[in-house]
């Protein structure tokens, strides 16, 4: 970036006033020395820092396409291919997070943690998605733990790795979600789940909004149970969620109150108006 | 396992997470404290009388980094070791503070530049982050940059008081380590925002440099550098 600029206009003007002073500086003393190899330190951090940007973007972006793709899960026929496909998606960012781990081998995670938190909480998303259109409940933060356990099957894959970690590196190493990536990716689900609630109503679907407003209001009852000894991040995404929750909560209320009169096929109109003065009510406020 | 019963389970963690940054910050705290102590001994050069006994104000210094030390010691023993990264932003600040002050006592004893590990000796932490509690390259780099400000200060307030050879001096140390940190990529980051201070001491040291020559005060300097002191 900028730096790379900084460095070409220096060596444009060989000659300038300053330029003719540094030449003083002896290129070989202990001050230069030592400072060269803080560049070769400093380069190193950055570019593991790129890379697992990089990986944490790609990680995002299949995450993404795993949560779009599940919700074209309906109970329809195809339900089973479309969890198998989303299996193999996931398996997908599995190895992806698994070069991830790779690289922060013998590195202390936290260093280069905000460089992988949003990937991993999308993975959480994406991963407590499927496992609650799978099992109807939620995924505990040791369950995603268990599935990012990586042994050294195919160690060939892995090309940035010095001789010297080579050897000192486990047969099996892991990655683990920290208590509040998993926290804010089950909090990011909770959109999700909104999301499946309107959309099976105009599947005509009866049941599952109320098992959907159920389990919300347990994740519900759990994040201010945690309140404001979490994060910052976390309180923050309280405000969200109890949105989620009052669209979830008055569309069941909807379906109550206007399911016994109303002929099935109609419900889903009914139900699209409902939202919509909801959001325009979010609007306003 | 129910939802309410890992909500609980990680209320827990983040309890127990925000107990160790409690402890953490006490630490800190009293660090932040003796830092300041070193900071007002040290601050001491800039006065003209303050010239006259500079290596005794080095070795003062010297004995409140025996506090600094136990301090560490004892914040090294409130978290795992191998999650230094995590508490990383509690101690940050006092530990590039640190850096600065050690490095410009070293500064004033020899007119070098500390090394990293010799910081980390002084602070008895580690050089290498493998032996545990260290000291980070960019913390380390930043107390540099600290110390250039405060030298270009220095180089003022020596002429005030009488003392033209330090200028000069000060200056080559400047451009040797303004050559230093030109070798380094550095990133959009706060290293690199308090890198790009660095030209302003560079420019003021030189315009000082540039008041004595003018007035042939630099030659003045190095005939009677002992009579000055």
């Amino acid at each position: 970036g900028s730096g790379g600029f900084r460095k070409r206009k220096h060596d444009n003007f060989p000659h300038g006033q300053r330029r003719e002073e540094k030449e003083n500086v002896n290129p070989s003393s202990a001050l230069m020395t030592s400072f060269k190899s803080f560049q070769l330190e400093l380069d190193t951090r950055h570019d593991k820092y790129e890379r697992l940007v990089k990986l944490s973007r790609d990680i995002t972006i299949e995450s993404k396409r795993t949560i779009f793709l599940l919700h074209r899960f309906t109970s329809a026929p195809n339900g089973e291919d479309i969890l198998n496909e989303s299996e193999v998606k996931l398996d997908a960012v599995r190895r992806k997070i698994k070069q991830v781990a790779q690289e922060l081998i013998g590195e202390d995670m936290y260093q280069f943690h905000r460089a992988i938190s949003p990937g991993l909480q999308e993975y959480v998303e994406a991963v407590s998605f499927q496992y609650f259109i799978k099992t109807r409940s939620l995924i505990s933060v040791e369950e995603i733990n268990k599935q990012l356990i990586f042994t050294a099957e195919d160690r060939e894959e892995t090309t940035n790795m010095t001789s010297n970690s080579y050897d000192k590196q486990p047969h099996t190493w892991s990655l683990k979600v920290t208590p509040v990536d998993y926290l804010l990716g089950v909090a990011d689900l909770t959109g999700e789940l909104m999301r499946l609630c309107i959309s099976s109503v105009g599947n005509g679907d009866i049941d599952t909004p109320f098992e959907l407003s159920q389990f919300l209001r347990q994740i519900y009852d759990g994040f201010t149970f945690i309140g404001n000894t979490g994060p910052y991040e976390v309180s923050k995404k309280l405000y969200t969620l109890k949105q989620s929750l009052a669209k979830v909560e008055n569309a069941c209320y909807t379906l109550k109150v206007r399911g016994s009169e109303i002929p099935k096929h109609m419900l889903a109109d009914v139900f699209s108006t409902k939202t919509e003065l909801i959001e325009q009510e979010e609007g306003l406020s | 396992m129910s939802v309410s019963d890992m909500f609980i389970a990680l209320q827990g963690v983040l309890t127990a997470d925000q107990d160790i940054r409690e402890e953490i910050r006490k630490v800190v705290q009293a660090l932040e404290q003796t830092a300041r102590e070193i900071l007002t001994l040290v601050q001491g050069v800039h006065q003209g009388a303050g010239f006259q006994d500079i290596p005794k104000k080095c070795q003062k210094a010297r004995e409140h980094f025996a506090t600094v030390r136990t301090q560490l010691e004892s914040l090294k023993t409130k978290f795992p070791a191998d999650q230094y990264y995590r508490f990383h932003e509690h101690w940050r600040f006092v530990l590039q503070r640190l850096v600065f002050l050690a490095a410009f006592v070293v500064y004033l004893e020899s007119e070098t530049l500390v090394t990293r590990e010799v910081v980390a000796e002084i602070l008895g932490i580690e050089a290498d982050r493998e032996r545990g509690f260290h000291l980070d390259i960019e913390d380390y780099l930043s107390g540099v940059l600290t110390l250039a400000s405060e030298l270009a200060r220095l180089a003022v307030n020596s002429v005030t008081a009488g003392d033209y050879s330090r200028p000069l001096r000060i200056s080559t140390f400047i451009n040797e380590l303004d050559s230093g940190f030109r070798l380094l990529n550095l990133k959009n980051d706060s290293l690199r925002k308090r890198y790009d201070g660095l030209k302003y001491d560079v420019k003021k040291i030189e315009e000082v440099v540039y008041d004595l020559s003018i007035r042939g005060l630099n030659k003045e300097a190095t005939v009677g550098v002992g009579g000055e002191k």
